[in-house]
């Protein structure tokens, strides 16, 4: 965090009550702050239906890349009452475990009640009466400090039964992972939650109506949660102010990558990536340029520096052609080989695939084999024609989830922006040797 | 004669302590592999019949979970475990560098223990530590922004 950024409540919502020596905020000092205002007023004076309208009226989009609607996810729960024996769920995501992206990380380190309190709005905004947080196994410091910050929660009594007299019921776990990126999907973290492999399950049912052990659930990221209180105590109106674009509220932006000062800060959507680039991470090292960057975690398209004066909102990359996915951006110097990166990105995603569909299972190592080949000069004529055709194989609507479609992602964008590079790794010795055996060889490398 | 292998009250305790915040049992399978490495440092195939004893579910589900999960070791492993993040913004910013120094002082690639059984090696995916990379982590310890000078006190440290 650039302690140079003046952190005001009015401005900061996320980030206003940080510590400037990067310390924890426990219950007493979050409640000097105002911490847990919001949760006794909503839960005195709102009913769970005024809540999730607030929410939706706020325009808040779910933080963990696809940017979903939020109000609209919570108004898809059931509206039915619950008995007392039946459960219904709320689960944080905080399986953060995409390449290039640190955001929930700082925000359960620094901030954990305010993630509590989110939680909290949130289950009795849907009604749930159980809650888990679903941590990666490697947050080794976030989960003593989640298991802490709930005690202290439990303690106060804002966790438990009829809290502050008020009728409302919730339990919250901390649950941990034992490691593979696909948790972090939706449905997969259900099954894995349950004790399964992290397989994601066919939709329709969404989780909504049968997730967890077939019960209601809802599932909210890190930083969406983490905005919840605000919303509730400054208002819709003011949460849309503090934006400059379309999408409504601030976001957790930075750069990492060959950068003089690589980090995150709270930014209003609608800034652009030159601005943070060059304002918060204070440009390139000394020496390099910026060839490329991807808007936000390893299974984004990549951008040109021509992209920099963009708006960082969800709507503007989608139409440049990319995604702000976490939003938080990685810069890659001009020292860098694409092909190479690109080879180390798909590695990545051909090791964490879970292996259920097809085309995801063997697709992804077909194309870690060619770029291999590629990057090593050693590939064949035929090498760039394959990887478009499995960009087309694995891309939206052919596979279960989102996994294949975010890996080619950053594939088909580098052959787009970068294609001399790939056509570079074709062997020129066998070259017109190829030409007469395309289809029947295979890759060497 | 091998003697019979039973798990301790201690780990049985904190299996059955798990019960309570669970509808279902089997969503402790994950963490009992969890407890039992943590006491262990690897998970036996005993181990997972005695698991799957204490929570009713047949020991190949156990399996297919531990097989699953890359947290989880089917082998015996080193005291240490080093994992060095090869994810794309330690790959900008030099872990393969990093790796080899790793490799080098200790003799063994990827994926291997040490002969004195001190250190197993394994790749990681990334950290949430990005701002701060190339980061390993040993144990349950971050190292951040490395160089491959700073690994043979780092190593010594751990010894």
């Amino acid at each position: 965090m650039n302690n140079k950024i003046i952190r005001l409540e009015e401005t900061h919502p996320l980030t206003w009550r940080i510590r400037d020596d990067k310390k924890t905020v426990w219950m007493e000092e979050y409640c000097n702050k105002n911490g847990y205002v919001a949760f006794k007023k909503a839960i005195s004076h709102k009913t769970p239906k005024e809540i999730i309208n607030l929410v939706k009226e706020s325009g808040l989009k779910g933080r963990g890349g696809a940017g979903f609607l939020t109000g609209l996810k919570w108004s898809l729960m059931p509206d039915k009452l619950i008995n007392k024996k039946e459960y219904r769920y709320l689960l944080c995501n905080a399986d953060e475990m995409e390449p290039g992206t640190y955001k929930d990380r700082f925000l359960i380190e620094q901030m954990p009640h305010q993630l509590i309190e989110g939680i909290l709005l949130s289950a009795f905004a849907v009604q749930a009466n159980r809650g888990y947080i679903f941590l990666r196994g490697e947050y080794i410091k976030g989960e003593y400090i989640l298991n802490k910050a709930i005690r202290e929660a439990n303690n106060f009594g804002y966790i438990g039964s009829n809290i502050l007299n008020s009728g409302f019921h919730f339990d919250l776990f901390l649950h941990t992972g034992a490691g593979r990126y696909i948790c972090g999907e939706e449905t997969a973290l259900i099954n894995s939650l349950e004790g399964r492999r992290a397989n994601p399950r066919f939709k329709p049912p969404f989780p909504a109506t049968f997730g967890l052990w077939g019960k209601p659930t809802c599932v909210n990221n890190v930083e969406t949660l983490s905005n919840i209180p605000s919303i509730i105590l400054n208002g819709t109106d003011w949460y849309k102010r503090l934006s400059q674009s379309s999408d409504t509220g601030t976001k957790l932006m930075g750069f990492s990558g060959k950068v003089n000062n690589p980090g995150l800060w709270e930014l209003p959507f609608g800034i652009t990536a030159r601005e943070i680039l060059e304002d918060y991470a204070l440009g390139m090292k000394s020496g390099l340029s910026l060839k490329a960057w991807q808007p936000g975690g390893a299974g984004t398209d990549f951008l040109t520096p021509e992209h920099l004066d963009l708006s960082m909102n969800f709507d503007t990359l989608l139409k440049a052609g990319s995604r702000l996915g976490t939003a938080l951006s990685m810069a890659i110097d001009n020292q860098t080989n694409m092909v190479s990166l690109v080879y180390n990105i798909e590695k990545f995603f051909a090791r964490e695939s879970c292996g259920l569909c097809t085309p995801c299972r063997e697709g992804l190592p077909w194309i870690v084999k060619i770029l291999h080949s590629l990057k090593n000069k050693k590939g064949q004529n035929n090498d760039i024609r394959d990887l478009e055709n499995l960009c087309i194989s694995l891309g939206p609507g052919k596979t279960f989830c989102a996994h294949a479609p975010g890996a080619i992602e950053p594939l088909q964008s580098a052959m787009k922006y970068f294609r001399s590079e790939f056509e570079n790794g074709i062997n020129i010795e066998t070259k017109d040797l190829n030409e007469n055996i395309i289809g029947i060889q295979s890759n060497k490398f | 004669m091998s003697t019979k292998f039973t798990l301790s009250s201690f780990e049985i305790n904190e299996i059955e302590n798990q019960k309570k915040y669970y509808e279902n049992y089997r969503a402790i399978s994950i963490e009992a592999l969890k407890i039992v490495q943590k006491q262990r440092g690897w998970v036996s195939d005993q181990a997972i019949v005695e698991i799957s004893k204490i929570l009713h579910i047949n020991p190949s589900d156990i399996e297919s979970v531990a097989t699953f999960y890359s947290q989880i070791y089917r082998q015996p492993v080193g005291r240490n475990i080093i994992r060095y993040c090869d994810s794309v913004v330690c790959y900008i910013t030099g872990y393969k560098k990093i790796k080899k120094t790793l490799e080098k002082s200790l003799s063994i690639k990827t994926g291997a223990t040490t002969l004195d059984k001190l250190f197993t090696l394994l790749p990681i995916c990334c950290l949430g530590n990005c701002d701060n990379s190339p980061t390993i982590m040993i144990n349950e310890d971050l190292h951040s922004n490395l160089t491959p000078e700073l690994i043979p006190d780092l190593l010594e440290s751990y010894k």
